[in-house]
């Protein structure tokens, strides 16, 4: 796999979908034997017309049956196969999450489940379509990794890594086509630990998915009003980086957690829980869906709604910041 | 003595040991009951496949060219354990640990060093499971067969749809689904429940090639699963009766969990023995 920049910027205009089932599956298929792409009747939007013609034993698309799409993936697991299983985010962690739980979670079969346009990122689709509790249900399920790319490099890296490793996984893949870009150049991908984007002796914000980018960019105004904020990328839901995260404890006297995601029991809610069992921390802002559902409409829109946007976070945590002054 | 009779002979014998080992583990189990209704009725099927159909070797467990069996309804353990202790998978005494703390049969783990090959007990998984072991098997060249038992009221759950019609769809001739039709699910009659009649012809159009037999006759069970069509997954709809071989748990919802009391287990142990009291 060449990560040069010219690919990374190709991958962005695919988006994060696009370039795993695009480039990462086509890639895994061609150097490792024993391989399965399987996908309930989402093939086309997917990006998988390549990955399917070429390698068309290692494809199946089991139609529009999530439940027994998971529970053919561990059956094949049980017998030797590293098996991908997407379709959205939507339906793959919640309808299926039983399957999950029980042939994954608990039985540890090596299937890695990959929920695509997590967050509103299927927009006006409707609430049907959002992922906005996933990482909450598949946080709770112990065994399971759970991450979230920051952008299409970084989901790239994310599947050629799951390929790799034993063990169920989920991977969140959030964003339509054209998906900002956080890396301009090849980095190191550690899975599990929290990513240091930006330095700043003010608010620490914690962002994971889309929202990396979007923090990054309020950061910028953030710095214009003279307030100096730190970003870091927590793109390993589970488990969480404790060193990382006790570090940033320790440097910040504010921590803001941005996902697009509900704040109860999301990425937020990871960073609290670990924060909870330390003492003397600094205290938490849990940006994200405030335990409700938005209305339908295009991605920014909701995220208007929920206060997402660049401006709006920017606005939000120099509030914040202020206050504690 | 045909050959027939003679094996016939012999799995009767396994399913009498067998039924009597289930008593032995209810009574085990106490106070806390166990799934005393749903085991009785598939005895000879276990007994069936362990003893002549599936083949395995209990010292090389993990052949990768085992037959698989796997219990959807888990409703089956008292029935299930005595057959993989018949066996030869593990030790004839460990079965009435089955329900024991800390023990290697308790709660239906996934062992499959001693023929457990699946954590099952939720209704509507296993099936489609089946299909994604039948799919590597297929693949990778091998001669495993994939067997399943479902209960049938299992089949109420709308999983167990989406997995029949694709195991048709990808021509899973090496794959046999068992369903033990004793007509009783927890809360009684499956036709007052949910509706299932017509259940050979539901499968027939989904494209599977079904087999119909009396679930309690060896010699219909062994013919059953002989009676095979390329390119097409089979069922076998076994006709049974929930709690059969003990008159006061036949066809008795109540029974689907229940505790066996020692009065109980005598009478039943007695029955099943052909002794009178």
């Amino acid at each position: 796999m060449k990560y040069t920049p010219a690919n990374i910027k190709m991958w962005a205009r695919m988006g994060q979908r696009g370039a795993v089932f695009g480039v990462a599956m086509p890639d895994i298929a061609a150097r490792k034997d024993q391989v399965k792409l399987l996908t309930a009747d989402l093939a086309l939007l997917s990006g998988m017309e390549r990955y399917a013609k070429k390698y068309p034993d290692k494809f199946l698309n089991v139609g529009i049956a999530e439940q027994n799409m998971v529970g053919i993936a561990a059956g094949l697991a049980m017998d030797g196969y590293c098996v991908f299983a997407s379709t959205y985010a939507s339906f793959i962690a919640v309808r299926s999450l039983e399957q999950i739980r029980q042939n994954l979670s608990h039985m540890g079969c090596n299937v890695k489940i990959i929920g695509s346009s997590a967050g509103a990122a299927a927009a006006k689709s409707g609430i049907s379509h959002w992922a906005t509790e996933d990482l909450a249900f598949l946080r709770a399920l112990p065994n399971m990794t759970v991450l979230s790319p920051a952008d299409s490099l970084e989901a790239v890296k994310m599947a050629e890594w799951a390929a790799d490793t034993e063990g169920p996984v989920y991977l969140r893949l959030s964003g339509g086509l054209g998906c900002p870009i956080t890396y301009e150049a090849d980095y190191d991908f550690v899975p599990g630990k929290l990513v240091p984007l930006r330095e700043g002796s003010g608010p620490a914000v914690i962002a994971t998915g889309l929202m990396v980018s979007e923090a990054m960019k309020a950061a910028v105004l953030l710095e214009k009003e003279g307030i100096p904020c730190a970003v870091y990328n927590m793109h390993t839901i589970k488990p969480v980086d404790k060193e990382g995260l006790r570090e940033v404890f320790s440097r910040h006297r504010l921590i803001v957690t941005v996902e697009e995601h509900m704040v109860t029991g999301g990425m937020g809610s990871a960073v609290a829980e670990y924060k909870a069992t330390l003492a003397n921390t600094p205290r938490q802002v849990f940006l994200g869906f405030q335990d409700a559902f938005c209305e339908a409409g295009a991605q920014r829109y909701v995220w208007e709604q929920a206060g997402l946007t660049d401006i709006q976070l920017a606005a939000r945590i120099a509030q914040e910041w202020r206050r504690d002054a | 003595m045909s050959e027939l009779s003679g094996k016939a002979l012999r799995l009767a014998g396994m399913a009498k040991r067998m039924r009597l080992d289930a008593l032995d583990m209810a009574l085990a189990a106490g106070s806390g009951g166990s799934h005393v209704g749903g085991s009785l009725s598939c005895v000879e099927i276990l007994a069936v496949l362990y003893g002549e159909v599936l083949r395995f070797d209990v010292k090389n467990p993990l052949d990768r060219n085992r037959d698989r069996f796997i219990p959807s309804k888990n409703h089956c353990v008292l029935a299930h354990i005595p057959a993989l202790a018949e066996a030869g998978f593990f030790p004839h005494e460990e079965i009435l640990a089955f329900q024991k703390d800390g023990g290697r049969l308790a709660g239906y783990p996934r062992r499959p060093e001693i023929g457990l090959e699946y954590s099952g007990g939720s209704l509507g998984m296993a099936l489609s499971v089946g299909i994604g072991m039948a799919l590597a098997a297929r693949e990778q060249g091998r001669p495993s067969r994939i067997y399943i038992l479902m209960g049938d009221g299992e089949l109420n759950e709308g999983s167990v749809w989406e997995a029949l019609m694709s195991a048709a769809h990808y021509g899973l001739d090496h794959l046999t689904v068992i369903i033990d039709r004793n007509r009783l699910s927890y809360d009684g009659d499956t036709e007052v429940v949910m509706g299932l009649d017509s259940l050979g012809a539901k499968l027939g159009s989904f494209g599977w090639h079904v087999s119909q037999c009396d679930g309690h006759s060896i010699p219909a069970l062994l013919e059953a699963f002989q009676d095979a069509a390329a390119g097409r997954p089979h069922a076998v709809i076994a006709e049974t009766v929930k709690g059969k071989g003990v008159s006061f748990i036949e066809n008795r919802p109540e029974w689907h969990h229940h505790r066996l009391s020692q009065e109980e287990y005598d009478r039943a142990r007695a029955e099943v023995l052909g002794e009178g009291l």
